[in-house]
């Protein structure tokens, strides 16, 4: 009876707040949370943006389990909500459940490729923006050593990794990129430890900057490098606050443009597979006050040149995905 | 291979091997007294997120410890009340351990921090910081002892002397007191120790209750020394190594610690496939690595060196004859 109740508030909070006006755009945030300081809060941003933009009002919903999944896009697709945008690859499979029951609404999934009609996909170019915090790695680096802590050892993370070895390379003739995956299971995401300890084994081989791009363990290597006084680069969001003036930059994934470039597009939505890269600003680096003393003058206009030079074509960024193998970077 | 390098791999294993350790030992205890403990896992999480969490709350890492050890100590009072007073099963009620930590940190994190299940970084006094031990700076540039002495033997925190020390106190506890014969006793043969006049549900309680704090330990160690908060499954499956260490070790103290050491060292080694590969010649696969001490514990248990033979009244509830 509980759990039936606990179902039916969800249900009405759904609805109240789907029914708000009509043809408004969805958003919703996967299980973390609006304010994870994430990729939810990113997209949430994004949303905002908007909203404060254009003085349109858009619907929500945080899910509160996996089950609620394919229940919140029906509600929203019912009271008339176009487009909804889901960010996070879990959606994928009740997206493709859902989207053909709802041809007239525009379903747009961020980090995931689902094909159906009316559904846009967006992804990233990771290699990219690894690409770019790469160059400024090997720029950073007193040693002429640079490192990379990878979660669980997948093709993505790869990307990352070669990426991220092609700038540090590009950037400065022989430098050395050490990189380590943390395991090849779930548990490689949420394993500080041994993150740690992946920090400091590289430290003894000479690297003065770490890339992590590991989800929780992430959070074990920048504390680390902190700890050790060396430089470190986080991933997705900006993550330079987490150790002021010890992290030289991160990796964004403009999880909240791709947000709101959907809302602006509205009901017109083009479905299709959306790469985002540099180009359209769909990944970069974080500058702010926390890194402002890291990054020089020259760093950021080299980085800024390369970044050109990757938007119109002139530096080719090798996508690790694209044939398993990496020029830079021995797995 | 450099000596530099030995030790600073060495260093390596005697950070990731205590947690090990103390989970080891906790369920050492309770396995000693007849209570299979699967739940190792999930009360080393239930700490971990606990002591994180108070520790950042209070700002100091001592409230954290204790507020961790409360939680691993409710968590095994759960096990103790299911296995001991109401004779329930010992592995289900372990492995609902294991579900409900691993679910219910995550929840509680959320709604009390806001940032996606895990606590915010911790800073300064909310951390146990590691201790150099006296003469270490002046010691160092002794040749060979000193590199000994200043990274392998000094620099580690607290709570890492403090699991070293408990392996000669669990020695002389288990085998040198009345309580331990007794505690042996009622893992062996509960019917003998409940004839000779002495509780076998007091003496199980309290093992139950050692084994809670100890693993309690060894979650505070993982978020408030070795990192700094709690991170959602950090404890990433060690309290399962700890189990099968202390299968490995058959179920003895000192080799508990030999054992921890030795699954330590194989993780420490597959960090560094760098080093692998020049001292062995050939690149050598990183999983293996981390899967050996599965491995090691399958052929000690499969009878082919050696033989491990639990406690006799392991995950038996005791019932008196009537």
């Amino acid at each position: 009876m509980k759990k039936f109740t606990t179902t039916l508030l969800a249900c009405a909070a759904v609805l109240a707040t789907s029914t708000a006006s009509f043809a408004d755009p969805a958003v919703i945030y996967d299980l973390g949370g609006k304010f994870d300081k994430s990729f939810n809060e990113s997209a949430f941003n994004g949303a905002k943006r908007w909203k404060d933009e254009t003085g349109g009002n858009f619907a929500e919903v945080e899910l509160q389990s996996d089950a609620q999944r394919e229940q919140a896009m029906r509600r929203f697709a019912q009271s008339g909500a176009n487009p909804i945008v889901m960010a996070g690859f879990a959606f994928a499979s009740a997206l493709t459940e859902v989207a053909p029951d709802f041809p007239d609404t525009k379903f747009v999934i961020v980090d995931m490729v689902v094909d159906k009609p009316n559904v846009k996909s967006v992804v990233f170019n990771e290699h990219e923006g690894s690409y770019l915090v790469g160059m400024m790695a090997a720029l950073a680096s007193k040693t002429g050593t640079v490192s990379f802590v990878g979660g669980m050892d997948i093709p993505l993370i790869r990307k990352f990794a070669c990426g991220y070895a092609q700038g540090a390379k590009a950037a400065k003739e022989g430098t050395k990129v050490i990189s380590n995956m943390t395991g090849t299971t779930g548990a490689a995401w949420n394993d500080p430890v041994k993150g740690s300890e992946l920090t400091v084994a590289q430290i003894s081989q000479g690297s003065d900057v770490v890339f992590a791009a590991a989800g929780g363990t992430g959070l074990g290597v920048l504390q680390t490098a902190a700890d050790k006084n060396i430089l470190s680069i986080g991933v997705d969001a900006n993550q330079n606050y987490l150790h002021s003036g010890k992290v030289l930059t991160s990796m964004l994934k403009r999880v909240d443009n791709a947000v709101y470039d959907a809302f602006k597009e509205g009901d017109s939505v083009k479905p299709g597979i959306n790469a985002m890269g540099l180009e359209n600003n769909g990944v970069g680096y974080a500058l702010d006050e926390h890194n402002a003393k890291l990054v020089t003058a020259e760093m950021k206009a080299a980085v800024d040149a390369a970044s050109t030079k990757i938007s119109s074509g002139e530096i080719k960024v090798h996508n690790y995905m694209s044939d398993e193998k990496c020029p830079a970077l021995e797995f | 291979m450099e000596l530099l390098t030995l030790l600073q791999i060495l260093d390596s294993t005697v950070r990731l091997a205590t947690p090990l350790l103390l989970a080891c030992l906790a369920g050492l205890y309770s396995e000693r007294a007849g209570i299979f403990d699967i739940g190792l896992e999930g009360k080393m999480l239930a700490a971990a997120f606990l002591s994180g969490a108070v520790a950042y709350t209070s700002g100091s890492a001592w409230i954290g410890l204790f507020a961790g050890l409360g939680a691993s100590l409710v968590l095994s009072t759960v096990h103790g009340v299911a296995s001991i007073t109401y004779r329930g099963n010992q592995l289900i009620s372990g492995v609902a351990i294991n579900f409900l930590a691993a679910g219910l940190t995550v929840v509680v994190a959320q709604s009390w921090f806001g940032q996606g299940g895990r606590t915010p970084q911790l800073v300064g006094d909310a951390r146990f910081e590691p201790i150099t031990l006296p003469f270490a700076e002046a010691l160092r540039e002794v040749p060979v002892i000193g590199p000994i002495y200043y990274e392998l033997v000094s620099g580690h925190t607290s709570l890492v002397y403090i699991a070293l020390l408990l392996v000669p106190l669990t020695w002389m506890l288990l085998y040198r007191t009345r309580f331990g014969l007794r505690l042996r006793a009622v893992g062996e043969n509960p019917a003998s120790v409940d004839t000779a006049g002495i509780s076998v549900i007091g003496l199980r309680y309290i093992s139950v209750i050692i084994c809670g704090l100890l693993c309690g330990l060894a979650g505070v160690y993982l978020a408030t020394a070795l990192q700094a908060g709690f991170v959602k499954d950090m404890s990433a499956g060690r309290g399962f190594i700890a189990l099968a260490a202390l299968i490995f070790a058959k179920w003895r103290p000192w080799h508990a610690l030999y054992a921890c050491l030795l699954f330590g060292f194989l993780q420490a080694m597959a960090l560094r496939p760098d080093v692998l590969e020049s001292s062995l010649g050939f690149k050598v696969n990183g999983q293996l690595l981390d899967a050996l001490p599965y491995i090691l514990t399958v052929v000690i248990l499969a009878g082919f060196v050696g033989k491990a033979i639990p406690p006799r009244a392991g995950g038996e509830p005791y019932v008196k004859e009537r």
